[in-house]
């Protein structure tokens, strides 16, 4: 019986399915395609910002201060004077560090708390589940001003604090998941072939947690850029003259009459980024378990 | 129906303690002495030492922490380190101001997110159905404050037509209420779609259908009213979210509210007041939690027996 079981419902797993079949599923989804197509552009000029931007983003020149798009400067200048587009650039490098170093402490700390404590449940579930109701007892926004607060301002801070804000996320994903899992005939049989407690839960049931991590970790992202960016526009974030989107933003509010421009562009990259997330997080979603389709 | 009350609400109990657990914890993890934090740079030693007795800073930790929930009990959450004004005084006047906002916000959210979701639903994979949903992902995309500053550029310094600042009348509400509203249409709207798609599915609607009933008919009475039931959740939830987002609107149009008083605060590092505020944005957030998980089991009997 058992071992039967360990062959049959195996296959009917999204988990299972191999990249080869995601990404052909993936391939045929145009929308996920552009978004893939929108973060390939940013994550490259990020990495070759250096090459790519036509100025050094924090070269000032208060002479040429808040002047419009031209063709010297195609987004404009700041009220330092400084390229906007060079600036845009190198904050897609920033985001992008935010983005996934956030993501990678959210995820480092979660994924390990949910699959311990759904596989085990007891004492350690008990807790960890009320440590996590407390946390979520807080509005996102709110913890990372309260870690902020505690932690001080600046880029580290900053990802460490929207990092911890996605802990519950994961934890309370990936417990839900192994509760599910830990119940399935394939587990039952890994565990009567003798499988010992650390296969079961990381050859057995992590991976077929994957799928919906995967989905997960990429519109965690998009929040992630989009919380850091709402800190740094509030003058909690990272701090100037680092060139980070939000804290453009946040100079540029005060010039809103006067050069417009400056408030437009850095906040177009923000939106364009997370949309490009999310439309591959949705992408990924249909791709790897057609089940979880809204 | 009751135990189910009773039951929901205990759970909530230790949240909150939690709750106040790490705003009592937090000034003690900020380096420096916590007395000399609440009492502000400039304050005399005098103060100082008043302070450090009425929080009993010299005493043990747990002790700290009963008398901390004594005072909250109390209703006395210190004072502000610039204006001395009592921090629960200053949170009364502002708080009603961050719920006219949120409440206006979700109504402008459900106004545009049900009938989007709705018309995306009845027209599935038509053109239409497509536009509506990249919208809805363009909403959540956006950045809040940045929809905000935007507004401000059209309405007010451009066309003149809505003021950018003050909170007196109820023109001063529309800009705000959009912006802070706007994500939330986006999420109602998809959570409409996906609910109205699931219901349209089923068998009754299919009976419907086939009795004879004309498609708009079947939608608003069939359809609609059992697709409404998630909706109203996630409406329900979205509230806690529109309290919170209201921080960055609140400081965008500058909205003399809870959210904007907080990050003044955390600038200022004006101590008790961050304490506060958090403390009262988080106790209506759980407690808004509470009342949606209430209005869920009343209209969906199947959710009070599991």
């Amino acid at each position: 019986m058992a071992t039967e079981s360990a062959v049959l419902p195996v296959r009917s797993l999204p988990t299972r399915t191999t990249t080869g079949a995601v990404w052909r599923r993936l391939r045929r989804n145009h929308v996920a395609l552009a978004g893939m197509a929108v973060l390939a552009i940013f994550a490259l000029s990020g990495i070759f910002a250096a090459w790519l931007a036509p100025y050094d983003p924090y070269r000032a020149d208060l002479e040429g201060s808040l002047a419009g798009p031209s063709p010297q400067h195609w987004l404009g200048t700041d009220e330092l004077g400084r390229d906007i587009l060079s600036r845009i650039i190198y904050g897609a490098r920033v985001s992008m560090v935010i983005g996934s170093i956030s993501v990678a402490i959210g995820v480092a700390l979660g994924v390990p708390v949910g699959l311990f404590a759904g596989y085990f449940g007891g004492r350690f579930d008990l807790l960890s589940q009320r440590v996590i109701d407390v946390l979520l007892g807080f509005p996102s926004i709110i913890l990372a001003i309260v870690l902020v607060t505690v932690l001080g301002v600046g880029l580290v801070n900053v990802m460490i604090a929207v990092g911890i804000v996605s802990v519950p996320t994961y934890a309370r994903l990936v417990r839900g998941q192994v509760l599910s899992l830990k119940t399935q005939e394939f587990v039952e049989a890994a565990r009567a072939l003798g499988a010992g407690t650390p296969r079961i839960v990381f050859r057995h049931i992590f991976p077929n947690t994957l799928a919906v991590l995967i989905v997960q970790t990429t519109l965690q992202v998009a929040s992630a850029i989009l919380s850091a960016a709402a800190l740094g526009f509030l003058g909690l974030g990272v701090q100037q003259p680092t060139a980070e989107w939000g804290a453009m933003l946040s100079t540029a509010r005060q010039y809103i009459q006067l050069a417009p421009h400056t408030l437009i562009f850095p906040g177009l990259a923000i939106m364009l980024t997370v949309f490009g997330f999310n439309l591959l997080g949705d992408g990924l979603r249909d791709a790897l378990d057609p089940r979880m389709k809204i | 129906m009751s135990a189910y009350l009773v039951k929901r609400l205990l759970l909530a109990v230790p949240v909150l303690l939690g709750v106040s657990l790490v705003v009592f914890t937090m000034i003690r993890f900020i380096p420096g002495d916590p007395a000399q934090l609440m009492a502000g740079q400039a304050a005399t030693a005098e103060v100082v030492r008043q302070i450090r007795e009425s929080l009993g800073l010299d005493r043990p930790l747990p002790i700290q922490y009963a008398i901390f929930i004594g005072n909250l009990l109390k209703g006395d959450l210190g004072r502000s380190l610039f204006n001395s004004a009592p921090v629960v005084e200053e949170l009364a006047q502002r708080f009603p101001r961050t719920v006219r906002l949120a409440l206006a916000s979700m109504v402008v959210a459900s106004l545009i997110g049900i009938p989007a979701g709705i018309l995306s639903a009845t027209r599935h994979l038509s053109w239409l159905d497509s536009l509506v949903m990249v919208i809805a992902l363009a909403g959540v995309s956006m950045p809040v404050f940045w929809l905000g500053l935007n507004l401000i550029l059209i309405f007010a310094v451009r066309l003149h037509w809505l003021p950018a600042i003050g909170h007196e009348t109820w023109r001063h509400l529309i800009l705000p209420s959009v912006t802070l509203g706007a994500a939330s249409a986006a999420i109602i709207a998809r959570m409409t779609r996906s609910s109205m798609l699931e219901v349209l599915r089923q068998d009754y609607v299919r009976t419907a259908r086939a009795k004879g009933l004309a498609e708009p008919s079947v939608v608003r009475r069939h359809a609609l009213r059992n697709a409404l039931i998630p909706v109203v959740t996630v409406v329900g939830l979205q509230l806690g979210t529109l309290l919170s987002g209201a921080v960055l609107t609140e400081s965008v149009f500058a909205w003399p509210g809870v959210g904007r008083l907080l990050v003044d605060a955390v600038l200022a590092r004006d101590y008790p007041v961050i304490q506060g505020a958090v403390l009262l944005i988080s106790t209506t957030f759980v407690a808004l939690n509470v009342l949606v998980d209430m209005v869920y089991a009343a209209l969906d009997p199947r959710i009070r027996y599991e």
